[in-house]
């Protein structure tokens, strides 16, 4: 493994006009599968478009597998894969003459045939691009991010408007890329996709990381957890709370219905239900729960993520 | 990492040369398969010259009316491929991010640039084997050196190529899609092409010689025609704007 990061940016800014799409934006991409999570126009597809070497930043650093994604482009092309959110073919192409063609601009590409395969592009048959379904485009243009063998590919909303059963092909693609040794920087605002690939995500708003980290790192820090159960009415919360970590809070919600917050491990939860033991409680209901990324995000940014 | 599997990384860029060829060809592939192309680079460059040569429509002087005709239509058929027909290519590669996409391959701009060129010169060879296969079956008598008429048509090229790529470059797809067609066919009629440019008024006749296609048909006809040798001033004019055009579309070009 490498310990330089593949993509590295710094305190990277980008207005149009007067709008600040990009406003000091850090982050540190490692090898594996980074995802860079956050809601529409929180600036995910300029800060991927600069590191793919197509915008050039007003101020801050960009560093790609080392190299300036502008003036060393001719250098770092060969060496990473790009999937464009929408369109990059022609409208009279077939699928597989498209992919063939990106092959050819390659020294030692991927088996097209394979390729097509496993991606579910056989059927697009002698269909112009132009004809092919959303899904369909939207594979061709993972292929094509793909098919160069490259060391780090960028997959710009890589599962917009896919079907379930294209959503997860192109998932297990992903992984298979970060198996062999490929990594993948993929913009998303879809939690769950965030959540099942990254090895390390990193939440944007309004063009800065507001944070990053494994999604376990992100789920544990930050938001409290919480546990809850039910039993009779009018417990007494004052000795549970004595029993539980100083840090920890314990209510009774509504009559019957208990909450206990503060740092959730195996401990508190042989702790709530050895008081349970003492007073006599057999919980009818016992939840602990975890949050999720999508929780992190509405505690860090107070917006939902799917606008 | 492992050596071994399916994904494992051999990032590397095909021999130039042959990234610039497949380019071409697919270029090449793209142009032929589309109909609306078609229709302006082959069917109406081969109706013009059958059916003005056979039909008495336009006055064209002395001599044979296709001995007239041919140059003209040479001359339409290049601005049909290297102005229309690639600006309007063009435009929509760029509208549907291909140009963008393609950016991003390790295929240099200028590579991409060099394939266009090569699929709009693969197409004209076509189009002028196909219209003085025609010509000749009409009773075409060409005179002329044949130097001299590749150098028109070489220059012919450069020139309208800069006009197409600029709007392409600049435009919205269909703006150019629009104009490309309105510039073709008021030069079609204004260009010397079909009609002398000696029926319009003497003041316009001025103006419309600067004109590159009409600077290429009248250079062609100059050669093939009347025999002439080198048609400078021709050559001068088709120089001036390929250089103002290719200037002004490598400044202002956008790739997306």
């Amino acid at each position: 493994m490498r310990s330089e990061p593949v993509v590295q940016v710094q305190s990277l800014v980008k207005r149009y006009g007067t709008k600040t799409a990009v406003d000091g934006l850090d982050l540190a991409a490692q090898q594996g599968v980074t995802a860079v999570l956050g809601p529409n126009g929180a600036g995910k597809t300029t800060t991927v478009e600069i590191c793919e070497g197509y915008r050039r930043p007003d101020s801050g650093t960009v560093r790609v597998l080392g190299l300036d994604p502008v003036r060393e482009s001719a250098a770092l092309r060969p060496r990473v894969g790009v999937m464009l959110q929408s369109g990059g073919v022609y409208a009279g192409a077939r699928a597989d003459e498209m992919l063939r063609h990106v092959a050819k601009l390659h020294a030692r590409p991927l088996d097209v045939d394979a390729l097509i395969e496993r991606l579910g592009l056989g059927s697009c048959g002698r269909t112009s691009y132009r004809r092919l379904s959303g899904g369909q485009q939207q594979r061709l243009a993972l292929a094509m991010a793909v098919v160069g063998r490259p060391e780090l590919v960028f997959l710009d909303e890589p599962t917009a408007g896919l079907d379930p059963q294209a959503r997860h092909a192109t998932w297990d693609l992903v992984r298979d890329l970060r198996d062999d040794g490929v990594s993948v920087v993929l913009t998303t605002h879809h939690m769950d996709e965030a959540e099942q690939l990254a090895d390390d995500v990193a939440i944007i708003d309004a063009g800065r990381v507001v944070a990053q980290g494994s999604p376990e790192e992100l789920c544990r820090g930050g938001a409290e957890n919480t546990l809850r159960f039910s039993g009779r009415p009018g417990l007494d919360v004052a000795s549970l709370l004595k029993a539980l970590p100083s840090d920890a809070s314990a209510a009774e919600v509504t009559p019957g219905s208990y909450r206990v917050t503060g740092k959730v491990d195996p401990q508190l939860l042989a702790t709530v239900t050895s008081w349970c033991a003492q007073h006599g409680v057999l919980p009818d209901r016992i939840s602990v729960e975890r949050h999720t990324l999508e929780d992190v995000f509405l505690e860090l940014t107070g917006k939902e993520l799917r606008s | 990492m492992t050596a071994t599997g399916t994904y494992s990384p051999q990032p590397g860029a095909a021999p130039l040369a042959r990234m610039i060829a497949a380019q071409a060809v697919l270029e090449t592939r793209m142009l032929l398969r589309n109909g609306e192309q078609l229709l302006l680079t082959v069917i109406i460059p081969t109706l013009l010259l059958v059916l003005f040569s056979t039909v008495d429509v336009v006055d064209t002087g002395e001599g044979a009316a296709v001995d007239f005709l041919a140059p003209g239509v040479l001359a339409l058929a290049v601005m049909s491929t290297a102005f229309t027909g690639q600006a309007i290519a063009t435009g929509f590669e760029r509208r549907y991010g291909v140009l963008k996409r393609l950016a991003a391959s390790p295929l240099p701009r200028w590579g991409l640039m060099t394939a266009k060129t090569l699929s709009v010169l693969v197409t004209e060879v076509l189009q002028v084997v196909l219209l003085t296969v025609i010509a000749l079956m009409l009773g075409w008598d060409p005179q002329g050196g044949a130097l001299a008429v590749v150098t028109l048509l070489a220059l012919g090229t450069a020139a309208f190529s800069g006009l197409g790529l600029l709007m392409a470059g600049t435009l919205k797809a269909e703006a150019t899609l629009a104009a490309a067609n309105l510039v073709f066919l008021l030069l079609l009629v204004g260009g010397g092409v079909v009609v002398p440019l000696d029926k319009f008024p003497e003041a316009a006749q001025d103006v419309l010689g600067l004109l590159p296609v009409a600077a290429l048909s009248e250079g062609l006809r100059d050669v093939l025609q009347h025999g002439a040798g080198m048609p400078w001033a021709d050559l001068g004019i088709l120089t001036a704007w390929a250089v103002a055009g290719l200037a002004a579309a490598g400044a202002f070009f956008r790739w997306e």
